[in-house]
């Protein structure tokens, strides 16, 4: 498809702005301005219109498409929490407003969404106080690694190092350098989780933290995670939650329970808020008691006058990680989505996502190689090593499911397993869409015998056939240039 | 329960191909005794009441007051075709486009706004978007200090407090050395003291234009001055500001970052926003964030990639350049779409606009005789009036006409009590300009 920038003819316009009212032009002194214009389009409305519409039907994305990206808890978004966001008095609030004189009284609402969400958070997941600031997951480890550095050196001590294991996700190890720590990576055990005896041996007086995510990406549960975090505890170090697999445990587990001080939250994943082609998300922190003091400004209390109001001043805060209150509209829409499930539609979500998620597994695995055979949580994680031999890579069989209408899952992740195939289906799907699913995953395993030309050419019926990645990063092509 | 799909008979029939009995089987790993069974949260509700309830808590906020609040968050016009692309939900329900062939729209849209915005700015390569144009000028920070290898970095006291509040957070545990240098009188950035910190310790010198008082300035003096000492300069911009103003390329700074909040974005009371930050060519295998490149599939038609990966956390993990992952993709779609209607003329007119309204008001305000105006500097579409009493009280007072006066400067900048910041746009009217000027000289 052209670019719009191709599109753009010499003096179409796309929208009208008032006649100036006033009598003067404004005084910007010429040699402050530009010399030329931004060669921006020029386009009519319909124009543009057509174009965003026409770019549109070129994408995938749950509403249209079974998405089973695994990591990434591709469920339905509810369209109640997307029409809140329009409402007068949320969706154009001006967040300087309580900074004014007495400015909390004028965003009483705002505020109540804030502070309950992080009430429900901190109940759902067994923490003391949450932040609702951090911007999205990534931004939630970074706002937990510098809460753990604040503790330590409240404590007189400055410990170096941070635990991950080897199967984590890539924003654990790089958050955790961006707060100034070094990162001991430890390997997974035979049966997938982290191997506890190579664990004890790392873990000292050095380690700030152990940073997990339960169930680990590959969908496992760590029948030893309480020991884990027992021994953590004893070296003095803290417990860090990665909440991004939170959906299997939602109404089952509280990870406060497990012994985690530090939790973050995806919104975007396990509460149902939409994922926008990349974001905007939201990853609130929780922490338990000895940490709340730490906690980023400004922060949402509830007055005895049952009136909500911010608070500053908290000399031990590690302080100002986003602008204001967190990405507002995104926490709006997880409030409403949790008003609607309520507490007893917790335990129905980690449910039906993890049956749906071991109906898959069960269906697949004498096709595809399984190589942690253990009832799976929401997700769980085949390899496509069988079909390597064979020369079909996950790739193929991901780019050859597109052909089918579903989105692929996640390849190559989880790093320790060859050709990973990460699957997660939530537990919004029904039975008939994971049946098809299964029906196309046997047919490709068969054409891996029969007609393997087909997967590694694939896809074939999408008006675009495989791109080339390796010419785009060798000769990058960035931008659009008149 | 709404969004679950399967009926009991469907689950019974999944649980016997699993050889179950009840879904607690599938738990099993989970210890008994870790497990919770009592949430003290509400019982579910259904639409029809949710929808109810949300909107009497939109009713508890302030909805009907004229605006002159600004602050680097800006009420401006956003046409309807945004939201209609917006609230298509093949974009918005969309994840990370990892897998290209189905994901075109999305990366089409990413390539046509980094070539937006590297043409607002005047600058080479732009990314796909960051969190919001605070933690923006960090990532910017943290880039400039890899690229150069030094520590130490300069701020003008006249970039956002709210954004340098966030750096020195993120600076906290990194040993960057950050000094901030005061704001020159006639509000702009004080060329002898920047002169005599910018040593070959520097890493760079953070700059924004306009800047926090709204004083629009030519830094390319500046720059020069930093590039001589081997730093990076670092500029945060307003991206509406640039249909007329000089841009950061013409500048010749390094990085140039900003909120693209007033490309189409409500102001939602803090967020979802958008980061802008766009560079030279040669750095960008530091730059943060996700970057989409052009390419051709097998049969040679040109399509759209995440490209330049190795820089990122998914490959490079602890020695990726940030740890970014999610973004603001929706958000850069909405500065897109509204960057296309808007158009090359558009912008112009609508930065002209909003600086003729704020010369309008700043003439008529300073026509009360008590009230100073604060800096001689030229303006945007924003600008400091020095009042006889406390600010505080001015917009508290002024809150009672349903005017939004202004953002009181005491909170920020401790010598500037009596001060007030006040912005303009183009939704403002003479006439609304015209009750604030009446209103604020019956108050004073
Ligand atoms: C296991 C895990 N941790 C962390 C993240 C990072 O979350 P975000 O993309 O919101 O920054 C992800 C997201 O993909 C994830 O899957």
């Amino acid at each position: 498809m052209k670019l719009v920038f191709e599109k753009s003819i010499s003096g179409k316009r796309g929208v009208r702005f008032p006649e100036c009212d006033v009598p003067c032009a404004g005084n910007i002194p010429d040699k402050l301005k530009r010399k030329n214009y931004a060669e921006l389009p020029e386009v009519s409305e319909l124009d543009t219109m057509r174009h965003f519409t026409r770019l549109s039907l070129h994408n995938m994305g749950v509403d249209t498409n079974f998405y089973p990206l695994g990591s990434c808890t591709m469920k339905y978004n509810p369209k109640i929490c997307e029409e809140a966001v329009l409402y007068k008095g949320l969706g154009d609030l001006h967040p300087l407003i309580p900074q004014l004189p007495d400015g909390n009284k004028f965003t009483q609402g705002a505020l109540q969404v804030l502070y309950e969400t992080s009430q429900f958070l901190s109940e759902i997941t067994g923490m003391a106080e949450f932040t609702m600031q951090p911007l999205a997951g990534a931004h939630g480890e970074l706002t937990g690694t510098m809460m753990i550095a604040a503790y330590h050196a409240s404590r007189g001590q400055k410990r170096k190092k941070i635990i991950i294991p080897d199967s984590a996700h890539g924003t654990n190890p790089a958050s955790a350098a961006i707060a100034g720590y070094e990162v001991v990576s430890v390997p997974s055990n035979a049966d997938g989780v982290m191997d506890i005896d190579e664990f004890e041996k790392i873990l000292d007086k050095e380690t700030a933290a152990v940073m997990l995510t339960c169930p680990n990406t590959l969908g496992l549960f760590n029948p030893q995670i309480k020991k884990i975090a027992d021994k953590t505890h004893e070296a003095g170090s803290l417990m860090y939650y990665d909440g991004a697999n939170l959906n299997a445990i939602l109404g089952k587990l509280k990870p406060g329970d497990v012994g985690f001080d530090i939790v973050h939250v995806n919104l975007h994943k396990t509460f149902g808020t939409p994922h926008g082609g990349g974001g905007p998300g939201s990853g609130p922190v929780g922490v338990k008691k000895n940490l709340v003091d730490f906690l980023p400004i400004s922060r949402v209390v509830k007055k005895s006058d049952k009136t909500y109001a911010l608070k500053y001043n908290y000399p031990s805060s590690i302080g100002y990680i986003a602008p204001f209150y967190g990405n507002f509209g995104v926490i709006l829409k997880a409030y409403v989505y949790i008003l609607l499930v309520g507490k007893e539609g917790l335990a129905r979500i980690a449910e039906n996502s993890v049956l749906n998620a071991n109906y898959i597994m069960k269906k697949l695995k004498s096709y595809y190689h399984l190589p942690y055979a253990h009832t799976c949580m929401h997700e769980f994680v085949i390899s496509a090593v069988k079909q390597k031999k064979n020369g079909v890579r996950a790739i193929d069989i991901a780019k050859r499911l597109l052909d089918f209408g579903f989105h692929a899952p996640t390849i190559y992740f989880p790093l320790i397993v060859d050709e990973a195939i990460m699957i997660e289906p939530t537990e919004t799907e029904s039975k008939q869409t994971l049946d098809k699913f299964i029906d196309i995953m046997i047919k490709i395993a068969k054409e891996v015998d029969e007609n393997q030309e087909i997967i590694k050419t694939a896809p074939h019926n999408l008006g675009i056939s495989r791109l080339d990645e390796v010419k785009a990063a060798r000769e990058p092509k960035l931008r659009w240039a008149k | 329960m709404p969004y679950i799909s399967n009926t009991d008979e469907e689950r019974a029939t999944m649980l016997a191909e699993l050889g179950l009995n009840s879904i607690e089987e599938l738990f099993k790993d989970i210890p008994s005794e870790l497990m919770s069974y009592s949430f003290n949260l509400p019982t579910g509700k259904s639409e029809l009441e949710v929808r109810h309830f949300v909107k009497g808590l939109a009713s508890k906020n302030v909805t009907d007051l004229i605006c002159f609040l600004g602050g680097g968050f800006y009420d401006h016009f956003v046409p309807a075709a945004v939201g209609a692309i917006t609230s298509r939900s093949e974009f918005y329900t969309a994840y990370t486009p990892y897998q290209a062939e189905v994901s075109q729209g999305i990366l089409q849209s990413i390539y046509e706004y980094q070539s937006a915005i590297s043409l607002l700015t005047e600058m080479d390569i732009t990314n796909a978007s960051l969190y919001d144009g605070g933690t923006a000028i960090c990532e910017a920070v943290m880039m400039a200090v890899r690229i150069t290898r030094r520590k130490k970095i300069i701020i003008d006291e006249a970039v956002s407090p709210i954004y340098r509040k966030i750096l020195h957070s993120y600076a906290a545990n990194l040993d960057f050395e950050s000094i901030d240098v005061p704001v020159g009188k006639d509000g702009r950035a004080d060329r002898k003291i920047i002169e005599s910190e910018l040593d070959n310790n520097a890493a760079c010198l953070v700059l924004q234009n306009p800047n926090f008082f709204g004083c629009i300035d030519d830094l390319t003096d500046l720059a020069d001055l930093a590039h001589k000492s081997g730093s990076l300069v670092i500029l945060s911009t307003y991206p509406i500001s640039l249909g007329v103003l000089k841009s950061p390329g013409e500048m010749n700074v390094d990085i140039a970052t900003g909120e693209g909040q007033s490309l189409g974005l409500g102001l939602c009371f803090g967020g979802p926003y958008l980061g802008l930050m766009t560079t030279r060519s040669k750095y960008v295998r530091q730059m943060p964030g996700r970057i989409v490149g052009e390419t051709v599939d097998k049969n040679g038609s040109r399509g759209f990639v995440l490209t330049l990966q190795t820089r990122e956390q998914h490959i490079r993990r602890e020695k990726a350049t940030s740890n970014i992952c999610s973004n603001e993709a929706l958000c850069a779609l909405a500065a897109l779409v509204y960057l296309t209607l808007v158009g090359k003329h558009g912008l112009r007119e609508l930065a002209e606009l909003c600086s003729a309204k704020a010369s309008y008001a700043r003439e008529r305000l300073l026509k009360i005789p008590v009230i100073k105006q604060k800096f001689e500097s030229p303006i945007f579409n924003e600008f400091v009036l020095e009042l006889p009493i406390d600010a505080e009280d001015v917009v508290s007072k002024l809150m009672n006409k349903k005017i939004m006066a202004g953002l009181p400067l005491g909170h920020y900048y401790k010598n500037m009590k009596n001060c007030m910041l006040v912005a303009l746009s183009e939704k403002r009217t003479k006439k609304e300009i015209d009750f604030f000027v009446e209103s604020l000289g019956e108050i004073l």
